[in-house]
């Protein structure tokens, strides 16, 4: 897959409608060369999981901030697993309290990316995991 | 050493003014004279709405509060008007904002956890008894289903035997604003304008003194609108609001004086002082010139200075409790009506009673020992700040112009590129951020290895959102069925008529039909908005 470039699912979960850090991220990821699609405002786990699936991504990423990743991730999780999405890298970023950092990884969200991380951060992360 | 040593000795400001090193009267006259400055009190009210302003009063506390369900949120405002607090400020849950009862599937998860959870007339009665609605004036933080949270507001006072006539009280319902930020829409651009209009035209014939819409720059300078940018694209859309309402019939004046504002106080301080001095000018000749407003009060730019969270950081976050004194301080200095702090924890959690307390007190402390309250406008008559005051209303003239240029802040909304212009602006920001270029400590300099900081978290209940679940089945066993499908008929042909809904839906909220029942009905008829992706 050296050729291709890596495929990035940026996706808002539930109803939190503050977009401008999922929106910085994609633009940041863009500029550092992966292909990135934006789901939009308002996804549930199976617009999601379909979404990643439809896209053919080899990330997907949450921009949370209104404190409802975990329910959520609890929920995508098997809808990955059912759709053969078990191995994509999975990212969570936006307003993670530490304490949720353990049940997330376990969920299979090895990237978490709280508040006032760094792009860079997230753009190498992906570049380890994938190639 | 001073971290800042090597810094650049060109300031630009962050609506790209240069800033000098000192300033004389002839810059002020270089960049357009004195006559700005008028009087506190009269036209162009650039130092101030009223003569007297906090002498008289000074500005209302007003923060941010809400969470579970509506019992929950009862406690909270009793705590806060018991700490002094002089009005309320209501934190819907998002099912709420976005018109899903408590029992919709697109709830779980979501109830009651960023704001109280309404679904009847009957968590209002709970949320708000025990207080006295006179004293304590209520603002409705809720846009998308702004329409039916205000009937359900009226009537909630009327039956607890207030005069509609006499009520005050603010909804944000800037519903333009949730498209570019925030992002709690429903109906596509078009109804949604309507909306607007229905509930402003409402408000003008029977409720006069409620103010039916409160215009925020504040979410589209978090969104990454520049400081004028933010009064440029607020004054844009409170445009639109009056235009849309003018087309009913209205005169400007019946309507235009219960317009408000809500913008925010993050950033560098002269730049936010000038920029609220500017647009109270810019706006009262705005109303004057091209509305042809006669009322002064048409032309007051009334405002909540809010929030400040775009400034905040999770790092060291103590620090935002000194933020927070400074941008109350810029507030005061502006001539703010109303004042609403971010509390020092809000990067992590909703604010506890602790942390409510000290943003509150943090206001109180300014208006008892400061000084601030007993002379207006106390920077006016500053070089620096008369000059910077005629630079800032240039730009927001400028960038307004550009917008209408560009064919209307409607159309560049319901095509996603007032949304992309922002985003854009974010980006650029967060590069800043990161490279060290716009200084923010705690975050790119004087930081420190820290621990995540051991803030208390604001519990999340579940089972709250399974009573308020089990409260809202009781409620439709035990109202009249006929009466709410009647109701919710009338809402659906209103809608399809195109005639003003509000007074279907203020039937069918007192007939205790639910906030997604009544969306629904108006989804079947106006749609959901589809959002652009535009980058």
């Amino acid at each position: 897959m050296s050729d291709r470039r890596i495929r990035v699912l940026v996706a808002k979960p539930g109803l939190d409608g503050h977009d401008q850090g999922a929106k910085i991220v994609v633009r940041g990821l863009i500029d550092a060369g992966f292909e990135v699609i934006y789901t939009g405002l308002r996804q549930t786990p199976i617009a999601v999981a379909n979404a990643a699936l439809e896209e053919g991504v080899d990330v997907i990423g949450l921009s949370s901030m209104a404190g409802s990743h975990l329910p959520f991730c609890r929920k995508l999780r098997p809808l990955l697993d059912e759709r053969g999405l078990g191995d994509k890298v999975c990212l969570i970023g936006g307003n993670i309290p530490a304490a949720d950092f353990d049940e997330l990884r376990a969920l299979g969200f090895t990237g978490i990316f709280p508040t006032s991380s760094k792009i860079a951060a997230i753009a190498d992360f992906i570049k380890e995991r994938v190639q | 050493m001073s971290e800042r040593q090597n810094k650049p000795r060109r300031v630009v400001n962050e609506s790209g003014i240069e800033i000098k090193t000192a300033y004389t009267a002839a810059d002020v006259e270089a960049s357009g004279g004195f006559n700005h400055v008028g009087e506190p009190g009269r036209f162009p009210f650039t130092r101030g709405i009223h003569g007297e302003m906090y002498r008289k009063r000074p500005w209302t506390m007003r923060q941010y509060a809400g969470f579970g369900n509506a019992a929950d949120t009862n406690q909270r405002f009793k705590f806060l008007i018991a700490n002094g607090q002089t009005g309320l400020n209501v934190a819907f849950d998002l099912p709420t904002q976005i018109g899903f009862d408590s029992d919709s599937p697109m709830a779980e998860g979501e109830v009651g956890r960023v704001g109280m959870a309404v679904d009847t007339l009957r968590d209002f009665e709970v949320a708000f008894d025990g207080i006295d609605l006179e004293q304590i004036t209520v603002s409705l933080t809720v846009n998308g289903s702004a329409a039916i949270l205000i009937a359900m507001y009226l009537v909630m006072a009327e039956k607890r035997g207030y005069d509609v006539a006499k009520l005050r009280g603010t909804a944000q319902n800037d519903i333009l604003k949730e498209f570019i930020g925030r992002g709690t829409w429903i109906f596509p651009v078009e109804p949604s304008m309507k909306l607007v209009g229905d509930t402003i035209e409402y408000c003008a014939q029977h409720a006069p003194k409620y103010s039916p819409v409160s215009v925020c720059g504040y979410h589209i300078r978090e969104s990454g609108a520049n400081p004028a940018q933010e009064m440029a694209y607020a004054f844009c859309i409170a445009k639109a609001y009056a235009d849309e309402t003018l087309k009913r019939g209205l005169h400007i004046d019946e309507f235009a004086g219960r317009l408000s504002f809500n913008f925010n106080i993050f950033g560098n301080l002269f730049e936010q002082v000038a920029k609220f001095r500017a647009a109270r000018g810019l706006w009262a000749k705005i109303m004057k010139e091209e509305y042809g407003a006669q009322d002064p009060g048409s032309m007051w730019m009334r405002m909540i200075a809010a929030g400040g969270g775009g400034g905040l950081t999770k790092e060291q976050p103590e620090l935002n409790i000194v933020r927070g004194a400074y941008y109350a301080l810029i507030s005061a200095l502006s001539g703010t009506q109303t004042m609403a702090l971010c509390s020092y924890d809000e990067a992590y959690t909703i604010p506890t009673e602790h942390s409510a307390r000290i943003s509150l007190r943090t206001m109180q402390l300014l208006i008892e020992e400061m000084g601030l309250t007993e002379t207006v406008d106390p920077l006016g008559g500053s070089w620096y700040v008369e000059t910077l005051t005629n630079q800032m209303r240039d730009k927001m003239v400028e960038t307004m112009a550009d917008i209408d240029r560009r064919g209307g802040i409607v159309s560049l909304v319901a095509q996603g590129l007032a949304q992309a212009a922002v985003s854009a602006q974010a980006y650029q920001m967060q590069k800043r951020i990161e490279s060290g270029d716009f200084p923010k400590v705690g975050v790119n300099c004087y930081r420190m290895e820290e621990e995540e900081a051991k803030v208390e978290f604001h519990p999340y209940d579940e089972d709250d959102a399974k009573a308020q679940v089990a409260a809202l089945d009781t409620i439709r066993a035990e109202r009249d069925g006929r009466k709410v499908q009647t109701a919710l008929d009338r809402v659906e042909a209103d809608a399809r008529a195109g005639v003003n809904v509000m007074p279907a839906l203020i039937e069918a909220v007192r007939a205790y039909a639910s906030v997604g029942e009544i969306t629904d009905r108006l989804v079947t008829v106006y749609g959901r908005y589809r959002e652009p992706v535009v980058f």
